[in-house]
């Protein structure tokens, strides 16, 4: 859904999304770096399960809310990815995966 | 604990030119901001941008990077990564700031005290209910655009603009010269609004800002379809977006989208201001409150200023002259400069944003969201957090629901994490409309302390006293 333009030169940031590695950029946040990796499912919504992503990327709607190093409810679009990090998306879904796209 | 001269909370161009203007003149300055890095939402990522952004980013842009040496210099403090989350004035006409910072695994909280505070906290997206917003796919366009400038990402695949208002061209123009493709740009700014506008404004039209404004809608039109007049919008998809539905004229389309980018122009945040106790107007013309602000950003609250797009949408340039003038005012309610040094020192900064206010009347006609994209109906969700549809509203309002406070009591709406962030102008003019009152009548949901989620263990964090007490004990409406 997103694509890093070709020329940019930030230094990647080692994270694990899902269990799963990725290089994410220094500068992003750890909702630029979901998307970066064709991630567009962040969470549930709590009263349907209906799937939910990151909506206005400015602290909010609250929609991009996810787990990060364990503490749950953590608003991705506001926190910068740092060396480490372990995210985990889809609190309150089951088959949030199939939505995992392919990374760019 | 040692008393600042001012708090000021927002690291925008409102925040910047206050913060760089008080600690000049020799206040004690903090400016706190929830992000890590200096230039709010237009400007974000102005230290770190790469200058090969320099071209498509375009040159308003970069004239936010003119604003940081000057603040770095001036001997204010800065706290990035810091949000702000309860204001308590006390019996002797100080403020408690409460605020958190730290990462997700060690936050912890802390009350500062200071003689006045400026709240320059900006704009946010104007709520865009339509049908199918909050399928993930749906993000509002400032959003991606922050995503442009902080982390060099663009949309890939089929690429879908949808509303109104100079930010989406300006987002658009972005996109094309970074050499992006777009599917459709899907005007909704209804028919008759140029006639409507043009003679708001005879100086503006002939100004430069109008001809620049021009080019870029000249420029998206020659490199995109651009469908005008669009209605009854809506996004289709399952799981996710996959299409967005409209009409134009009497034609019904469906275009497949794997992102939709909707904006309708930015409202103020008027949360921390609204909580603090400031008296809120409602504006029809930019169909929002604000705060009820004088010359010098001073609020209804002895000590409380409220600078830049967060005192009413008035753009980046008027943002920092506004900011400009609340910091005059305040180095002279602290005794720092004698009222003729501040009437004098404003007069350069009231001319700029005399300058920056000329085509702020045309702008905003012209791109009054269309009725039905505020007022929603049937089960399009008004209150994203907990899924309230506008129908419930409109059943509840005719009910003889007494208010959006109470709405929130019946319905929730307004209670889940984001405190009526996104559903509250919705709510207001739902209630309206159904209730045939004005929206000012009406009245808005009331924002409560603390505005941010704080965890026990960041409230655990506090030192026990008055503020601490104050920042968490609800007074009865
Ligand atoms: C997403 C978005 C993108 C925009 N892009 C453009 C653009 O490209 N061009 C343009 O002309 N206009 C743009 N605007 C309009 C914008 O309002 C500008 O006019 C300008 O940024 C306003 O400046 P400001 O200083 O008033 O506030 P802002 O620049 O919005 O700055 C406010 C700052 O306050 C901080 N803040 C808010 N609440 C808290 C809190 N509780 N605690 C701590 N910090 C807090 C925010 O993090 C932010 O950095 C945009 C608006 C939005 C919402
Ligand atoms: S996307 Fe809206 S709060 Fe993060």
């Amino acid at each position: 859904m997103f694509a890093r333009l070709p020329d940019d030169a930030a230094t990647d940031v080692a994270i694990t999304i899902d269990g799963e590695p990725f290089a994410a950029r220094a500068g992003d946040t750890v909702a630029a770096a979901l998307l970066a990796a064709g991630r567009r499912v962040f969470r549930a919504a709590p009263a349907t399960g209906a799937p939910r992503g990151p909506y206005c990327l400015m602290g909010v709607c609250f929609e991009c809310m996810v787990t990060v190093d364990g503490r749950p409810d953590q608003q991705a679009c506001m926190l910068a990815v740092a060396p480490g990090m372990r995210i985990e998306t889809g609190r309150g879904v089951r088959a949030v995966g199939a939505d995992a796209g392919t990374p760019p | 604990m040692t008393t600042l001269d001012v708090a000021i909370v927002g690291a925008g161009p409102a925040g910047l030119a206050a913060a760089t203007l008080c600690a000049e003149r020799g206040l004690s300055t903090s400016l706190y901001d929830e992000h890590g890095g200096p230039g709010g939402q237009i400007y974000r990522g102005i230290t770190t941008a790469s200058r090969a952004r320099a071209e498509f980013l375009g040159e308003d842009y970069w004239r936010g990077a003119t604003l940081v040496p000057p603040f770095e210099r001036s001997g204010a403090r800065y706290v990035p990564g810091a949000t702000v989350w309860a204001l308590a004035r006390r019996a002797d006409g100080t403020f408690g700031v409460s605020q958190s910072a730290g990462p997700p695994t060690a936050r912890y909280a802390t009350t500062v005290e200071a003689r006045a505070v400026i709240l320059a906290t900006g704009a946010q997206e104007r709520p865009f209910p339509i049908p199918g917003w909050t399928l993930p796919g749906v993000l509002a366009a400032g959003g991606a655009q922050l995503l442009l400038k902080t982390s060099s990402l663009v949309p890939r695949g089929r690429v879908v603009l949808a509303g109104s208002g100079p930010l989406l061209w300006l987002l658009a123009a972005q996109y094309l010269r970074a050499g992006v493709a777009i599917a459709a740009f899907l005007d909704t700014t209804p028919r008759g609004r140029l006639a409507q506008a043009a003679p708001l404004a005879p100086g503006f039209m002939l100004s430069p800002y109008l001809a620049k404004g021009l080019d870029l809608v000249r420029f998206v039109r020659r490199r995109a379809r651009v469908v005008e007049y669009v209605t009854a919008l809506a996004v289709e998809g399952k799981d996710a977006a996959e299409a967005v539905r409209f009409r134009h004229g009497s034609h019904e389309e469906t275009l497949p989208a794997d992102l939709v980018l909707l904006h309708q122009g930015v409202v103020p945040d008027v949360q921390l201001a609204g909580a603090a106790g400031c008296a809120l107007a409602w504006n029809d013309v930019q169909a929002c409150f604000a705060p009820v602000v004088d010359v010098w950003g001073g609020t209804s609250v002895p000590g409380l200023y409220v600078a830049g797009d967060g005192a009413g949408i008035a753009g980046a340039e008027a943002a920092e002259a506004r900011g400009r003038l609340t910091g005059l005012a305040v180095a002279n309610a602290l005794g720092r400069i004698a009222g003729t040094a501040r009437d004098a020192g404003a007069q350069r900064h009231r001319r700029e944003l005399a300058q920056a206010l000329r085509g702020r009347a045309f702008l905003d006609a012209l791109y009054r969201p269309a009725d039905a994209f505020r007022m929603p109906h049937g089960d399009t969700v008004a209150c994203r957090c907990e899924e309230v549809s506008a129908a419930t509203i409109l059943q509840l309002a005719r009910d003889g629901c007494a208010g959006p406070n109470q709405m929130k009591a019946y319905t929730r709406c307004g209670m889940g994490p984001c405190q009526g962030r996104f559903c509250g102008l919705t709510v207001t003019e739902l209630m309206a409309q159904a209730q045939r009152r004005r929206p000012a009548d009406v009245g808005a949901l009331r924002a409560r302390f603390p505005v941010k989620p704080v965890t026990l263990g960041e409230l655990a964090s506090l030192p026990v006293g008055e503020d601490a007490l104050r920042a968490v004990v609800r007074s009865p409406d």
